[in-house]
């Protein structure tokens, strides 16, 4: 009886029922997303190495994820033999709770496309994220082998090394914004007619390197560099402890992201929108999708399977018919926002893959040079720049990003004459 | 409701702190402790204070605990006896909190229950910007000395690490 009273009280409060079908909305992209991102990266790599990738499920592979999940769900959980087994259950759950729960606070577009905004949302969001760590160590440890804790110990090192970097130049972004709220710092990006990127383009590239290294990608993959350690510090785990692992990873780097889009990338903002002829790109959603329609058409036409033949034919029928929904103009203006926030995500997500097919890893020292001796001091300058800037000049475009420009030059200018001068010799310089 | 969960949590973790065998046990109860009491600061509206709590405490300082608690071997320590012979200072410690508290209680009931009907209405802004304007223009020069000792420790840290290898 007070069960029923329960839900219908809760029924009766909108605001209530409209955020938890947002967090459900928002948590099934995001799986899917994630699934789908495997897939692509697995593509992309393998065709910028001159292979094809995934082609045996579905046409083109297009169900491997699928395949993929079902496979480890059916798998058996092992638990190894020594280890701590409450700690060793858990430690998947805080990696994926952690990545998760961080999309709540992330403004998709204007109006009703947040779940909500918290006016420390910044903070809230480093926080969470920051709790992701703990997955990683206790999963190693609780492990009980070698291979997981030298990863463990690896990751946590370099997670909490390239944090204050990332940190240091969010500062900056947040000085420009004079605000907390992820919804407040877009709208002051559309109020000065620029993306933050624009303004400080030395803390963008900060961020983004160290985004990189806090996901633990290449080139920064040491914790899970399967030369060294087998598979880093989810070695001893399998089955769907081990699929919970692989999507936090992604999940992480979605919300590395979507979070240099809302920091540097003007969040959901059209590009050029003060520029009035470029006023046609409000209609890149049905563009796009006419596009996608194309694209599926010719993988049809190009393929001898009768039944892949009729399933592309209908993929593009389908993205048309799509098209002329989004075409019309109410439907374009609601999701004109989210549209834009999907593009550059995208966009930083497939620049993520594209490092991994371009650059070698790290050697552990060098890492922890690029981290310390190289980023902090230049996020650190990046930041006196802009405070100093923004006191003097005050909120002008063109002043604070010849400052930063300049600063950021020099910095790098000062820290290579340093490093050959040997004073600050590092064991990189003394094994050389 | 939700003060009653979060206090009964934080007491109850911070028991288990203090009773594990396990040190790296011990940790993660610390930091559910720690959880916990930052949802306190959630509930009396004061966000700042909470995120900064996570971020520090339980982003960062206890990673750095975590980190070194695995370098540990813990089967040892398992077996040892706890290092717990400072129990008459313990004992006296805690004597002398409790009788600060119930003397901070019977002197100030008063404006502790006052403070606790008047509910102070939330900025627009949100208390970030009382913090830091507390922080950077009321109390400068005792921030300013806390961090000018810190950096003497962290100068001093790097100084002994240094010795050393050298």
């Amino acid at each position: 009886m007070a069960a029923t009273q329960e839900v219908a009280r809760f029924l009766s409060d909108h605001s209530l029922v409209e955020a938890t079908l947002k967090i459900v909305v928002v948590f099934a992209v995001l799986s899917g997303l994630v699934a789908y991102l495997v897939y692509l990266e697995r593509k992309v790599l393998a065709f910028m190495q001159a292979r094809l990738g995934p082609m045996r499920v579905g046409p083109w592979g297009i169900l491997q994820p699928i395949a993929d999940g079902l496979k480890l769900l059916l798998k058996e959980d092992l638990v190894p033999a020594g280890a701590d087994r409450t700690v060793f259950l858990l430690a998947p759950v805080i990696s994926v709770v952690a990545a998760f729960s961080v999309f709540a606070a992330i403004p998709y577009g204007p109006g009703g496309w947040t779940i909500t905004n918290p006016n420390v949302g910044i903070l809230l969001i480093l926080g969470l994220s920051s709790l992701g760590i703990y997955g990683i160590i206790l999963g190693g440890w609780s492990s009980n082998s070698h291979y997981p804790l030298i990863g463990s110990f690896r990751s946590a090192a370099q997670l909490v090394s390239y944090e204050v970097a990332a940190g240091l130049a969010i500062v900056s972004v947040l000085l420009i914004a004079n605000s907390l709220s992820l919804v407040a710092i877009v709208q002051r990006q559309q109020q000065m007619g620029a993306w933050n990127v624009f303004l400080n383009p030395v803390a963008f590239v900060i961020y983004l390197i160290a985004g990189v290294a806090e996901t633990n990608r290449n080139p920064f993959d040491l914790p899970e560099a399967e030369s060294e350690l087998t598979g880093g510090f989810h070695t001893e785990y399998s089955g769907f402890r081990f699929a919970l692992y692989f999507m936090a990873e992604y999940t992480n780097m979605v919300l590395i992201a979507s979070l240099a889009v809302v920091l540097f990338l003007g969040g959901w903002l059209r590009p050029f929108e003060s520029v009035r002829w470029l006023s046609l790109l409000k209609y890149a959603p049905a563009a796009a999708l006419v596009g996608a329609a194309v694209f599926v058409l010719w993988l049809g036409l190009k393929s001898r399977v009768r039944a892949e033949r009729i399933f592309f034919a209908a993929l593009a029928m389908g993205c048309v018919l799509l098209a002329a929904v989004v075409a019309m103009p109410a439907v374009l203006e609601a999701i004109q926002g989210v549209f834009w926030f999907t593009v550059k995500v995208m966009a930083i997500l497939y620049a993520f893959i594209w490092y991994r097919a371009t650059f070698p890893r790290y050697r552990f020292d060098q890492l922890m040079t690029v981290g310390w001796q190289r980023l902090i001091p230049l996020a650190l300058s990046s930041l006196i720049v802009t405070a100093i800037m923004l006191v003097w000049t005050g909120q002008r475009l063109a002043p604070l990003l010849v400052a930063n420009v300049l600063g950021g030059a020099l910095t790098v200018l000062i820290l290579s004459a340093r490093q050959d001068s040997g004073r600050f010799r590092t064991i990189e310089g003394a094994t050389r | 409701m939700a003060f009653l969960i979060l206090s009964m949590a934080a007491l109850v973790s911070s028991i288990l702190v203090i009773t594990r065998r396990n040190a790296v046990h011990a940790a993660i109860w610390l930091i559910v402790a720690l959880l916990s009491v930052g949802g306190i600061y959630l509930i009396l509206q004061a966000e700042f204070l909470f995120a900064v709590q996570i971020i520090l405490y339980v982003g960062g300082i206890m990673v750095l605990f975590l980190f070194v608690l695995m370098l540990v071997n813990v089967d040892a320590s398992v077996r040892q006896a706890p290092f717990n012979r400072q129990w008459p200072v313990g004992l006296g410690t805690a004597v002398l909190l409790l009788a600060e508290m119930a003397y901070g209680f019977w002197r100030g009931g008063a404006p502790l229950a006052a403070a606790a009907v008047s509910t102070v209405a939330p900025a627009a802004q949100g208390n970030t910007q009382a913090v830091g304007m507390a922080l950077y223009q009321n109390y400068m020069l005792p921030v300013e000395l806390a961090s000018l000792l810190l950096l003497v420790a962290m100068v001093g840290a790097v100084i002994m690490a240094k010795k050393r290898l050298g």
